[in-house]
């Protein structure tokens, strides 16, 4: 049986927190530019060429492209041949504080979501473990900001609402969202599942490429028709005004009950990071 | 072209400003998150004395991440500004007449902008790398175990922002979306 260090997966863990933090991901920054060639909207056009200024002096200046360095959720997918040496969430977690630290990001997470003192490392990570086949683990970070996961939101629609109660859905949270989140918006949407595996979802679907499509042409469609429909809004980059509203719709599916049709959404901003290495 | 925005903020200056305009600011201004304000509201109810001087004083809300050796500061970008509706009223009551950050505000706040004369000013979220540049000086002047969301006393030079909500409560994020819509309804 393969075997690896728990080692290894702090030193992955601690660079992929930097690098996803200081280099805007390159189908995020296509996005943006394929939303400048589409923007006729003068003041809307002048924001979206800071946002992508701002990519380059991050890199320039090896500085996060956005204070708000968010929480660390780390996705792992773990090949069930294999096997991990040490203590896997604490190895994690030391990645995290270790990256954090020496990448001088900024520390975001409190100990108690009441008493709401720092823990001064942004430990720990939202962790998500997957077992898969073969002998790899492929390791995910994404750093979450919160201007935006806090204008995300869950509905337990009743399964007669149906593929427009969904639409509406998505809608709503946008509209409700308006200039907070830091539009251009990139709109992670779950379908299916139990209450908590559609807000999981949701998330996920914020980790797949910003120019893929859902693989189900049925979904693929819904994904083009909801963007469209979300940069007819209005709200614009920063809320200011324009068409670019979303860079992306990504909706993720899963089997749920027969009484059931839960749908999450999952809001991002422009600064949507994310970076995989596969051990 | 933008307007050059000196601080101190006077309040005939807060109440020139219309929703719309593109400002350069420049000079000192503070930073203050949820917790920032948390604690200045406190002092204010218990009467006691406050750690910076409110009047025509410009609040930042921003916690930056840490400066790497040689830099003034981190990527420092505005967050929400809601979160500080339940504060800001208190505040301008108290003589600050500038506001930086994003995102809508309740009906308190600008209730308290037009009664008082204050602006609120939005900066681009997510791009604190480029507004990192605008700032010369910081340095940490209360609340230092607060850490990122400590005060700081920040120096900045042609800080790009643009008024969001004037005096009289004009509000940019409808003003604009409506002029955008209406503009591709006629073109259509």
């Amino acid at each position: 049986m393969r075997e690896i260090s728990a080692q290894l997966i702090t030193q992955t863990v601690k660079r992929l927190c930097i690098d996803a933090n200081i280099h805007l991901p390159t189908d995020v920054k296509e996005a943006l530019a394929a939303a400048d060639g589409e923007e006729t909207w003068p003041l809307a056009k002048e924001t979206l060429r800071y946002i992508k200024q701002n990519a380059e002096v991050a890199v320039q200046n090896e500085m996060p492209v956005c204070q708000d360095t968010g929480m660390a959720c780390v996705f792992l997918k773990i090949g069930q041949d294999m096997h991990i040496d040490g203590n896997l969430t604490e190895a994690v977690n030391e990645g995290v504080r270790q990256g954090y630290t020496e990448g001088m990001l900024r520390k975001s997470v409190v100990r108690d979501p009441l008493d709401r003192v720092n823990t001064g490392d942004n430990t720990p990570a939202v962790l998500y473990t997957e077992l898969v086949a073969g002998e790899h683990v492929e390791i995910t970070v994404a750093p979450k900001g919160f201007g935006s996961e806090n204008m995300s939101q869950i509905a337990m629609l009743p399964p007669s609402a149906g593929e427009q109660g969904v639409r509406d859905f998505v809608l709503k949270v946008v509209e409700e969202a308006g200039p907070n989140p830091c539009p251009p918006i990139v709109v992670g949407v779950g379908i299916g599942g139990t209450f908590d595996r559609a807000a999981l979802l949701a998330k996920q679907a914020l980790l797949r490429p910003l120019g893929e499509r859902n693989r189900d042409p049925y979904y693929a469609k819904m994904e083009t028709e909801l963007l469209e429909s979300i940069n007819a809004l209005g709200i614009g980059p920063q809320g200011l005004g324009g068409k670019t509203t979303a860079l992306a719709v990504n909706i993720e599916t899963f089997p749920t009950h027969i009484a059931g049709l839960p749908v999450a959404v999952n809001i991002n901003c422009h600064v949507t990071r994310h970076k995989t290495e596969v051990l | 072209m933008a307007i050059s925005v000196i601080t101190p903020l006077t309040k005939e200056m807060a109440r020139s400003l219309k929703a719309g305009d593109s400002c350069l600011l420049s000079g000192v201004i503070y930073t203050a998150r949820d917790a920032a304000h948390k604690r200045l509201c406190e002092l204010i109810e218990q009467g006691k004395e406050l750690p910076i001087d409110l009047r025509d004083s410009v609040i930042y809300f921003v916690g930056p991440t840490p400066a790497k050796q040689g830099a003034v500061i981190g990527s420092a970008g505005p967050t929400t500004s809601y979160r500080m509706d339940a504060y800001s009223p208190a505040l301008i009551a108290r003589g600050q007449t500038g506001m930086v950050g994003k995102g809508k505000r309740d009906t308190a706040v600008v209730e308290a902008m037009k009664e008082h004369g204050a602006v609120y000013f939005g900066a681009i979220g997510g791009c604190g790398a480029l507004l990192a540049d605008c700032i010369t000086s910081c340095e940490v002047v209360a609340y230092e175990d607060l850490g990122a969301e400590a005060i700081h006393r920040l120096t900045v030079e042609n800080f790009p922002v643009t008024v969001i909500i004037d005096s009289e409560g004009n509000n940019l994020y409808e003003q604009g979306r409506k002029q955008y819509l209406n503009e591709t309804n006629k073109a259509r």
